[in-house]
């Protein structure tokens, strides 16, 4: 388990994270997502003390990073797989690690294979890999000392769709053996796919986090209607609550189907009635459109 | 592509403590031989060093044959090559970005500053230990082919006098690694200052009497320079001045290089 309490990074004037606080829980895939510059990076930077954090504390397992003796055993950590000597072949990148952490050799030739690097792909040097190929390595990087929780920063990055398909089922089999499993993307879909829980965060806040039914699926009704102080009155008196929306509809938690069965039943003719976007993309969209210069997407 | 179930490493063997410094030694060790600029750096050293003795053999006059011809002769290419290992040990973890990797599995930065520092010296004497075979064969070889007299002139006292002022150059190089953090700022400013700065010293304790006096508690490589000369053995005074030069151009630059190693953000 991760707990972020409180963390913050200030670089001079500007705050890069601010006052971030959640939990990724044992057994389940968390996806952190923002989009890019949100401040994902930073904070999982701060998570593996690499970047000292101006105030809060992180815990993984109820002890901070730097704190663990063999820290490589408990947590597996992919920051960045470009971060790597060029001039170093994979096979000689697992080694140095398999070393640093006092594992037997034969967890490399073990890794390789979870990965899917042949032994020839193995003895290249990495300057000549291509992305996908050092997303795979740096997997096999921090899977190597078996550790129950796992933090990456955009893992699915550069790799094909088989990939990506591939990254999805090892990381769900690692949450649901027990794992856990935090993992960044500026991507919805990708976290969407993959995740249990999902904490969003923009401009180094958190803005939304919760279970992934609750963020995307509970959005409920719009539904529109000539007048609505009777359509409210008529589904009130029926159980449903509604609330008035500023864009001058009735916004519920209910299903659409027993919305329009209600008002069918009391005789008041709708003139709309559809699912509400998801909370969650309405929000990324924005995020995603205040940080492009364009101004484009949404 | 199908999914293959990480294997788990047996928990119940598998003892959860801090890696030994020795093995975070050998680790940096290893680090140092396995990329492409570090294997043939090392292998540069034993090029050169044959390279250097060839060229003694051809071009020395026959008088000058002696052991302590060849063991400075190789010592050019060598002073230049092992500060260059020392400095790429260090600044790779920060211009190849492998830093982020590294201190992620060793957290705390020091140990592996240390074993980098402790790793470097190992190479140093190592390739010192093979220059002075090399030189000791070139020696012999002359010998037999000219058919001068075998002079052995160097003690081995002058031997680890030769090879502490070796480890000092190393020191040096490895210290504007920690304290610079990029390959070619911390290569160049070696340059400066073992071939720049001691020319503008020389310069300035010709022109002023004042600074001829100061000059060896000053320039350490003049402070130095005693250690590589095969014909006496160094005075007190001598040895507090590589003491002092060794302070001020040595330890305070290096600790305040790792006090910004520790603290420093790893991106």
């Amino acid at each position: 388990m991760i707990t972020v309490e409180g963390v913050t990074r200030r670089y001079g004037d500007f705050t890069a994270v601010d006052d971030v606080s959640f939990t990724a829980r044992t057994g389940r895939v968390t996806g952190f997502l923002g989009p890019n510059g949100a401040g994902k990076s930073t904070t999982m930077r701060i998570m593996v003390g690499l970047t000292r954090a101006t105030s809060g504390t992180v815990t993984i397992s109820g002890r901070r990073y730097v704190d663990l003796p063999n820290p490589g055993l408990d947590v597996g950590v992919l920051l960045d797989a470009s971060a790597q000597h060029a001039g170093r072949t994979g096979r000689e990148i697992l080694i140095v690690a398999q070393q640093y952490l006092g594992l037997p050799r034969r967890r490399v030739d073990e890794m390789l294979e979870v990965v899917s690097l042949t032994p020839t792909e193995a003895s290249r040097r990495v300057g000549n890999y291509s992305l996908g190929m050092r997303q795979r390595l740096g997997i096999a990087t921090a899977l190597i000392g078996d550790p129950e929780v796992l933090i990456l920063d955009e893992p699915a990055n550069g790799l094909d769709p088989a990939g990506i398909r591939w990254m999805r089922d090892l990381l769900r089999g690692y949450a649901e053996r027990g794992g856990t499993v935090l993992l960044s993307s500026h991507l919805l879909h990708e976290i969407e796919v993959v995740a249990d829980d999902i904490v969003m965060i923009g401009n180094g806040r958190i803005v939304s986090q919760g279970t992934k039914a609750e963020l995307l699926h509970a959005a409920g009704t719009v539904v529109r209607a000539a007048d609505l102080n009777v359509l409210q009155r008529v589904l009130g008196e029926l159980g449903i609550v509604t609330s008035l929306s500023e864009d001058g509809d009735l916004r519920s938690d209910a299903d659409p189907a027993l919305i329009g069965k209600a008002a069918l039943e009391a005789g008041v003719a709708l003139t709309e009635l559809r699912p509400a976007h998801a909370r969650l993309e309405d929000m990324f969209l924005e995020l995603t459109a205040t940080s492009q210069r364009e101004g484009a997407a949404a | 592509m199908t999914a293959i179930a990480v294997q788990n490493v047996d928990r119940r063997v598998r003892v959860n403590r801090r890696a030994p410094l020795t093995r975070v030694i050998h680790v940096e060790l290893r680090k140092m031989f396995n990329t492409r600029s570090g294997f043939w750096l090392i292998a540069s050293i034993a090029i050169s060093a044959g390279l250097a003795t060839g060229g003694v053999i051809l071009w020395a006059p026959d008088g000058q044959l002696t052991y302590s011809t060849f063991a400075t002769a190789i010592r050019f290419p060598v002073v230049v090559i092992l500060p260059l290992i020392a400095i790429l040990a260090v600044t790779s973890e920060w211009s190849q970005r492998a830093g982020l990797t590294t201190f992620t599995l060793i957290p705390d930065r020091s140990r592996i500053i240390t074993a980098k520092a402790i790793s470097s010296v190992v190479i140093a004497i190592a390739a010192m230990g093979l220059t002075f075979a090399v030189g000791a064969l070139g020696n012999l070889l002359s010998a037999a082919l000219t058919g001068t007299t075998l002079v052995w002139d160097v003690t081995l006292t002058q031997c680890l006098y030769y090879v502490l002022g070796m480890v000092l150059s190393l020191l040096i190089g490895f210290m504007l690694g920690v304290l610079i953090r990029a390959s070619t700022g911390a290569i160049v400013a070696y340059f400066v200052l073992t071939f720049v700065l001691p020319t503008i010293f020389g310069l300035l304790a010709d022109s002023q009497q004042w600074f001829q006096d100061l000059r060896p508690w000053v320039d350490i490589q003049y402070a130095q320079s005693g250690l590589f000369v095969f014909d006496r053995a160094l005075t007190g005074e001598q040895w507090t001045q590589i003491v002092v030069t060794g302070v001020t151009w040595l330890l305070a630059p290096l600790a305040i290089g790792l006090a910004f190693v520790t603290r420093a953000e790893v991106k």
